[in-house]
This record gives C-alpha cells, structure tokens and sequence, in this order.
C-alpha cells in the first residue's frame, strides 16, 4: 500500500491547477523580462547628484 | 439521486480553466488587444517590444476583468437571454462571487502592472475604462435607458487611447479620432444585430432602443449614426492617423456602409421577417469588417508615414 494516495481532487483539478502554474511562471517571466528592460533602459537611474556621491553638500 | 450521482453531477458542473478565461469576454478582448495594438503603434515614438507586448497584454486583461465584472453583475439577465444563457454564470459552472473577486482582483492587478510598464496616464484611463463599463454601463445605465448601447460604446472605445497613452503619456486629438470611429460604429452595429436577435432583449426587460421606441425607430437611428460615422471616419483621413492608403479604404467602406443603412431603413418590418432579415445580418458582418479594415488602414499608415510620405 502506497503511503500517500493522492486524493481523487487531485486527479480531478489536474488541468486547472497545471494551467494556474503556466499562468503564474509566465507572469514571473513577464515581470523579470520587464525589470531587465526597465533597468537596461535607463528608467531607474540615479539622479545625477546622488551618481556623483554629492548628496547635501 | 445516489450518493454517486449527485457526485457525478457536481463534478460534471466543475468550473474548468476555460470556463473563468470565458468571464473575460475573449471575443470582446480580441477587438481590445487589436485596436490598443493599433493604438500603440500609431503613435509618435517607441516602445522596447517587452513594454509594448506587456502594454497590450494589461490592457487586455483589463478589459476582461471589466466582463467579468459585468457578467457577475449581469448573470440574473444572461440566463434569459438565448445568446448568454451558455455564460459560465448562468450555465452554472462558476459562481457569481468567483466573477466578482476574479474580476475586482484582474482590475487592481492589470491597472498596477500597466501604470508600471508605461506611465500612469495609460494606468488611470484604464482604472477609468473599467469603472465606466462595470458602473456606469453595466450597474446604471443598461437598464435604465435606451441609449445603452450609445454610451457602452465608449467603453469599447477607448483601447486605442489607452495604447496610444501608453507609448506617449498623453492623448491627443489623433487618439480621441480612433476614439471616435469606435464609438460612433458600436450604436449601428449593435442595434442591426438587436434588429434580428429580437426575441432576446424583450425577454430580458432590457430597454434596448427595439423595444422601448420600436424597430422603425431604430432603423431611422441606425441611418442617422452611419451618416455621422462615415463623416467621421472620412474625415479622419485628414488628421495625423490617417493617409491616402486610409482615405481610399474609409470612402469604399463608408460607402457600403451607407448603403446598407439606407436599405435597413427603406424596409418595412414584413420585409426583414420575410428573408429572415439578410439585410441586417449583412449589414452586421460588413460592420465587423468595417472596423477591422479602417484600424488595419491606420496601422499601415504609421507604418509607411500617412500623408508626409507621399506631399
């Protein structure tokens, strides 16, 4: 006898919970994909004065 | 009923993937993502194709979360009407509060991502677009008055602004002129399908302007928006979206388009009863290519230049 039997919801909910996961990584992907362009791209750089190490002098 | 059966028939009822992506309007979401595409692509500037492709993909799911919101809202008429009775809230597979949260949940999550990947302009008009279609349409104007359809219009209509926000941060005359095209083509198209799905709104106690003013009235409405739109739309050959590929395109289609409304208007109710009212399932085909080809005329004049290529 197995120890664990995989409850019958399991079985039943397969296909939904397999889409729930491809839905979730590829929003992870989509949110990596759009830090790397937004950080690549120059929208987060640092205000001049602080790049230069100058702040409140 | 047995234990077993009364199982097996809750389990047949299980809500599938497919059933919630149903909640979200995908045929609704194709003319969104194609006019917030075109939208995008027309406006002056770029994006890097990750934010554009983000861009689009928000802007979708927030048009999807606002039919989520309105089939939780509209669930108790979808079941009577024949065309929404297999909706996934009324056919039973999902439970109204599920809509609910699912679409209150897509909501926050589609504006927040969109005002992240682009600016808060494009971000705030989409917060806006949800809460005019959800509230405004659905919750107090559909039922209330016959003009329903005029002023759900907007709804629709405002993707190609979106999309142009998104690459700008601003909405210009040109953006309220794709604006425009969509809003005055939803009272035409949807009061010609009205004309022949008539049994449905009846039944529904939705004040459609077929059963509030009658199906002359609407004919003569349907003429009278067309006359409007086809000036429209030809006239927007002459601003920054269009160009002389765009000009020839509006003036065949308008002219089908006017045709068509001129032979709704001309028949009497016998006649359309008659042939089953080809004329005005005709006349809803041409409007479903009327929109497509006019947007697909405003993508390739950003493409080649509009008018600069060619003076």
């Amino acid at each position: 006898m197995a120890l664990k039997v995989e409850h019958e919801i399991h079985e039943r909910r397969r296909g939904r919970n397999h889409g729930v996961a491809l839905i979730l990584v590829s929003f992870v992907a989509l949110i990596l994909a759009l830090t790397v362009v937004k950080v690549t791209g120059g929208d987060f750089e640092l205000p001049s004065y602080q790049q230069s190490g100058s702040a409140g002098q | 009923m047995s234990d077993a059966s009364l199982h097996s028939n809750v389990y047949a009822n299980e809500p599938q993937l497919s059933d919630y992506f149903a909640l979200l309007k995908p045929r609704v979401m194709t003319l969104v993502v194609f006019t917030a595409f075109i939208g995008l692509v027309a406006a002056p500037g770029s994006l890097h194709p990750v934010e554009a492709f983000a861009a689009i993909l928000f802007i979708a799911i927030g048009g999807g979360a606002s039919g989520a919101l309105n089939m939780w809202w509209d669930s108790d008429i979808d079941a009577v009407m024949k065309r929404t009775a297999k909706r996934p809230i009324p056919a039973g597979k999902v439970e109204p509060q599920e809509a609910l949260y699912l679409g209150l949940f897509l909501s926050v999550m589609s504006v927040t991502m969109l005002t992240l990947a682009t600016n808060w302009v494009a971000g705030g008009m989409l917060a806006f677009t949800i809460f005019f279609y959800a509230v405004i349409y659905s919750m107090w104007l559909k039922r209330s008055t016959p003009q329903n359809i005029v002023i759900g219009g907007a709804a629709g209509a405002f993707p190609p602004v979106i999309g142009w926000a998104a690459v700008t941060g601003a909405m210009p005359l040109e953006a309220w002129a794709m604006f425009t095209l969509i809003f005055m083509w939803t009272p035409p198209h949807f009061w010609a399908l009205a004309l022949f799905m008539k049994s449905d709104y009846d039944d529904a106690g939705v004040p459609m302007l077929t059963v509030t003013h009658g199906r002359k009235s609407t004919r003569n409405h349907i003429l009278v928006y067309t006359v409007l739109l086809a000036i429209l739309a030809v006239g927007a050959a002459f601003t920054g979206i269009g160009g002389p590929i765009y000009l020839v395109v509006a003036l065949v289609l308008n002219g089908l388009f006017l045709a068509g409304a001129v032979r709704i208007w001309a028949r009497a109710e016998e006649t359309a009863i008659g042939d089953d009212y080809t004329t005005e399932k005709k006349f809803f085909r041409l409007s479903l290519w009327y929109l497509f080809l006019h947007f697909g005329a405003i993508g390739v004049e950003a493409f080649i230049g509009g008018w600069a290529t060619w003076l």
